[in-house]
C-alpha cells in the first residue's frame, strides 16, 4: 500500500498560485504517494506571528494542528510556511504545554517540499522535461532557518533539458518579507531591483523558487520592470515533462 | 499614521532614490562582505564556527555573571592605580568629564573612535560647556567637522565620497582642495598632530574590559587610539558594562573573530592592552586614567533572559554589511547612533519601545544579520519579540486600530474553512475590479511593484474538479 501524505496548501498557493500546489500533488502521486488535501486547512498564522500578533497567530497555528494532528506526512510547497510550523510554533506555544506537546509530536512530520522528496522519498529525479535555463533563488527561511541549500538545486539538476545558471546574489533577501513589504515598499522594492539584476545578468528565462511568497515579489518586480523573466516554483517545473 | 512614521516613510523614500548614495553605501558594504567571508571560509579558518560558540558562551556566561566581574574588574583597575567611575546615563559620563576638565583647566580633548561616546551625544555636552572635543579617527574627524552623524558603526564616512571629503576639507580647514584620499589622509594627520600634542585629555572607548586584568582593550587600524590614550596626561575610557570580559586569554578568541567579521583583517593593526596610568619606568603612558563605566538602560536589558544576549555585541558591523535593508535604507534613517540590524534591537531596548515603534518592523526577516554575527545573536528572534511588545503596548493607540482589527478579523476566519473560502471567492472576484488597486496596502504594494491577481479558480476549487475527474 502507498504511504499517505498531506499537503498542506499555505494560503497564497490557494487563493493566487493554485497550479503550484497541483503541481506538487501530480509530482507525489507519479512518485507513487496516496495524496489527501484537507479541507478545514487554512494559514498557519505566520502573517500574524511576524507583524507580533502572538495571540491570533496561535489561534490560527490552532487550526492547522487540529487539522493534521493525525496525518502521516505533511508536505508543503513553502519553507518559509513549514519553519513557522516546525521553528516557531515552539516558540508561540512556549506557555501552553498541552499544545506544545502536540507541537512536538507533529513537527516531525511537516517537510518542505522539496525535502521531503529527498529525504523521505528519496527521490532525486521525478522524471521532469523542461526546456530552457533556469536560476534558483533561495528563499530566507529556507536557507538559513531549515538550511536547504543544494536539495531543490540537486532537483533541478535533473531535469532533462534544463541548464540551472547561478546568479551572483542567490542568497540575497527578495525584499518581500510579508507585511514589510507593504510597511516599507520603497525598501522592500530596492530588494527587489537589486535581485532581479542578477537575475537579468544570468541570462536564464525563468527564476525557480520553493516559496511563492518570494516568487510573487519578484513577479511583481519583473513585471513593472518590463521584463520577459518569469517565475516558477519548483513544483511547477518539476511537474513539467 | 503619525505624524512622525510619515516623516520617517518620506525621508526613508528620499534615501532609496538618490542613486549617489545607494551605490557609495552599496559598493562599500559590498567589499567588507566579501572580505569577511573569505576570511571566515572553511579554508581560512576551520575552526570559525567553534569560536563563534565560544564566544557567544563566554559573553553569556559574562553577562549572567556581571555582577562579579564588574566588582572584580574595579578591584584590578584601582590596583593599578586607574579610578573607576560609575555612569548611569550620559549625563553623569558628560558631568564627570566636565568636572574634571574644570578642575584640571583643560580647554580642548581629543577622541579616538567611539560608539558609546556618539550614543550619548557626549561631544555636544562638552562644547555646550565650552570644552572643544576633536575626533581622531580619520573618518569620525571628517564626520565631524562636516557636522554630520556615523552612517556605519565601523566606517562612518560610509556614505561619503573622496569629492565629498575634499569638499568637506578645503572648506573647513582653509586647505588648498585635495581629491587623492592618501592626501587628504595627510591633511588630517598633519592637522590632527597638533591637536595630540595640545589637548589636556584623551577620551576612548573601549572594544573590551578584561576582569582578570582590570584593562581596557582597544582595536584600531590609524594608531589615533594609542595617541589620544598616552599623549595627553590623563586618559578616560567610556565603556558599556556589558563590554566586560572574565580573563585575559578570552581576547584570544575575540581578537580572532572582531578584526575579520568587522574589516576582513586578520587582526587591526594596533591592538592596545591598557591596564593603568604610566607607572615608574614606563616611556609613556597618561598620569591619570579613569574608566567610566556607563549603564544607560543595558541594566535593563539584563533582566530579560532572552533579549539579554542583545548585550554580547562586540560592534563589529558585520550585520549591517550583511543587511539588505541597511544597505537600502542607509545609516541616518536609524534613530541613535547604531545602525542596522544592531541597532534596530539595541536602541528600542535602551530608550524604550515607545519612541521608535516602526524600527523592529524595519526588517524582511531574512537572517542574514544572525548568520555573520560573531557572537551568534539571534538578531530575528529579538526583533520578533519587540514587534510582539510593540503591539502589546500599542494595544490601545488608534494609529494601530485598523491593522489590530484585521489580525483579529483575520484570525477569526482562518478558524473557519468554509468562510475563508467564500471570502477567498469573493475577493477573487472583486480584485477584478478596476481602480482597486489604488488604495490600502494594494496601493503600496503598487508603488514598487505590480500587484498580483488571485487565480479565477482557488486551490480547493480546483482540486474539486481534479477528484471528480477520477484522480
Amino acid at each position: 500500500m502507498a504511504a499517505r501524505v498531506s499537503l498542506f496548501v499555505t494560503c497564497i498557493v490557494d487563493q493566487v498560485f493554485p497550479k503550484v500546489g497541483l503541481s506538487m500533488a501530480d509530482v507525489l502521486e507519479r512518485i507513487g504517494y496516496e495524496v489527501d488535501f484537507r479541507e478545514a486547512q487554512t494559514c498557519c498564522g505566520q502573517p500574524a506571528f511576524n507583524s507580533g500578533y502572538h495571540e491570533e497567530a496561535r489561534t490560527v497555528a490552532k487550526q492547522f494542528v487540529s487539522v493534521f494532528r493525525d496525518a502521516e506526512f505533511v508536505v508543503v510547497p513553502s519553507g518559509s510556511c513549514t519553519s513557522m510550523i516546525t521553528h516557531h510554533f515552539h516558540d508561540i506555544f512556549a506557555k501552553d504545554p498541552d499544545m506544545h506537546e502536540e507541537v512536538e509530536y507533529l513537527a516531525p512530520r511537516v517537510f518542505e517540499f522539496s525535502r521531503f522528496l529527498l529525504e523521505v522519498a528519496k527521490v532525486d529525479d521525478v522524471g521532469a522535461r523542461f526546456n530552457g535555463a533556469v536560476t534558483y533563488h533561495d528563499s530566507c527561511h529556507s536557507l538559513r532557518e531549515l538550511k536547504i541549500k543544494d536539495g531543490p538545486r540537486r532537483l533541478l539538476r535533473n531535469v532533462k533539458g534544463l541548464e540551472l545558471r547561478e546568479m551572483s546574489v542567490a542568497e540575497e533577501c527578495c525584499g518581500f518579507g510579508g507585511t514589510f513589504s507593504i510597511k516599507f515598499p520603497e525598501v522592500s522594492g530596492g530588494m527587489a531591483r537589486t535581485k532581479i539584476d542578477s537575475i537579468h545578468e544570468t541570462g536564464a528565462g525563468t527564476v525557480v523558487s520553493i516559496d511563492s511568497s518570494c516568487l510573487m515579489q519578484l513577479q511583481g518586480a519583473l513585471t513593472r520592470a518590463g521584463s520577459k523573466v518569469k517565475t516558477m516554483h519548483l513544483a511547477e517545473v518539476l511537474a513539467c515533462r | 499614521m503619525s505624524l512622525i512614521q510619515i516623516q520617517q516613510d518620506e525621508k526613508i523614500r528620499s534615501t532609496v532614490a538618490d542613486s549617489k548614495i545607494q551605490r557609495a553605501v552599496y559598493s562599500a558594504t559590498a567589499r567588507l562582505k566579501e572580505k569577511r567571508s573569505e576570511v571566515v571560509s572553511a579554508d581560512a579558518l576551520p575552526e570559525y564556527q567553534e569560536l563563534r560558540t565560544q564566544a557567544n558562551l563566554i559573553k553569556k556566561h559574562t553577562l549572567e555573571n556581571l555582577d562579579f566581574y564588574l566588582e572584580e574588574f574595579e578591584k584590578n583597575l584601582t590596583a593599578n592605580g586607574g579610578k573607576l567611575i560609575w555612569a548611569r546615563d550620559g549625563k553623569e559620563v558628560a558631568d564627570f568629564i566636565l568636572g574634571l576638565a574644570k578642575e584640571r583647566g583643560v580647554k580642548m580633548l581629543v577622541k579616538s573612535k567611539s560608539m558609546t561616546t556618539e550614543e550619548i551625544h557626549l561631544n555636544d555636552h562638552l562644547e555646550a560647556h565650552g570644552i572643544d572635543p576633536v575626533e581622531t579617527d580619520l573618518g569620525e574627524y571628517i564626520i565631524q567637522l562636516a557636522h554630520d552623524r556615523p552612517y556605519h558603526i565601523v566606517a562612518p564616512a560610509v556614505h561619503m565620497t573622496r569629492l565629498d571629503v575634499a569638499d568637506v576639507l578645503e572648506k573647513n580647514l582653509k586647505v588648498e582642495r585635495e581629491e587623492e584620499p592618501e592626501k587628504q589622509a595627510m591633511i588630517a594627520r598633519r592637522t590632527l598632530r597638533e591637536k595630540f600634542l595640545a589637548a589636556g585629555i584623551g577620551i576612548s572607548g573601549g572594544n573590551f574590559l578584561v576582569a582578570d586584568s582590570g584593562a581596557v582593550t582597544i582595536i584600531e587600524n590609524e594608531g589615533n587610539a594609542r595617541l589620544t590614550t598616552s599623549a595627553p596626561r590623563i586618559h578616560i575610557a567610556v565603556v558599556g558594562i556589558e563590554k566586560m570580559i572574565p580573563r585575559a586569554q578570552d581576547l584570544a578568541v575575540f581578537l580572532k573573530l572582531l578584526g575579520r567579521s568587522g574589516t576582513g583583517q586578520l587582526l587591526t593593526v594596533y591592538t592596545s592592552f591598557l591596564s593603568g596610568p604610566r607607572r615608574a619606568g614606563d616611556a609613556d603612558g597618561p598620569d591619570e586614567f579613569y574608566v567610566v563605566l556607563m549603564d544607560n538602560g543595558r541594566t535593563r536589558l539584563l533582566a530579560d533572559s532572552e533579549k539579554r544576549q542583545s548585550l554580547y555585541c562586540i560592534r563589529c558591523g558585520a550585520c549591517l554589511n550583511a543587511c539588505p535593508v541597511y544597505r537600502k535604507i542607509g545609516g541616518h534613517n536609524y534613530p541613535g547612533a547604531y545602525s542596522g540590524p544592531i541597532g534596530a534591537i539595541i536602541t528600542p531596548q535602551y530608550h524604550g519601545i515607545k519612541e521608535n515603534p516602526w524600527l523592529p518592523f524595519a526588517s524582511s526577516l531574512c537572517g542574514a544579520c544572525a548568520e555573520v554575527c560573531p557572537v551568534k545573536i539571534d538578531i530575528p528572534k529579538i526583533l520578533l519579540e519587540l514587534r510582539k511588545e510593540v503591539v502589546e503596548s500599542r494595544a490601545a493607540d488608534s494609529d494601530s486600530f485598523a491593522e489590530r482589527k484585521a489580525f483579529q478579523m483575520y484570525a477569526w476566519m482562518m478558524r473557519k474553512p468554509k468562510l475563508y473560502a467564500l471570502a477567498g471567492k469573493i475577493g477573487s472576484k472583486l480584485a477584478g475590479l478596476p481602480g482597486l488597486t489604488s488604495f490600502g496596502p494594494a496601493a503600496k504594494w503598487a508603488r514598487t511593484r505590480e500587484v498580483p491577481r488571485p487565480a479565477a479558480k482557488s486551490f480547493r476549487d480546483e482540486w474539486r474538479d481534479r477528484k471528480k475527474g477520477g484522480r
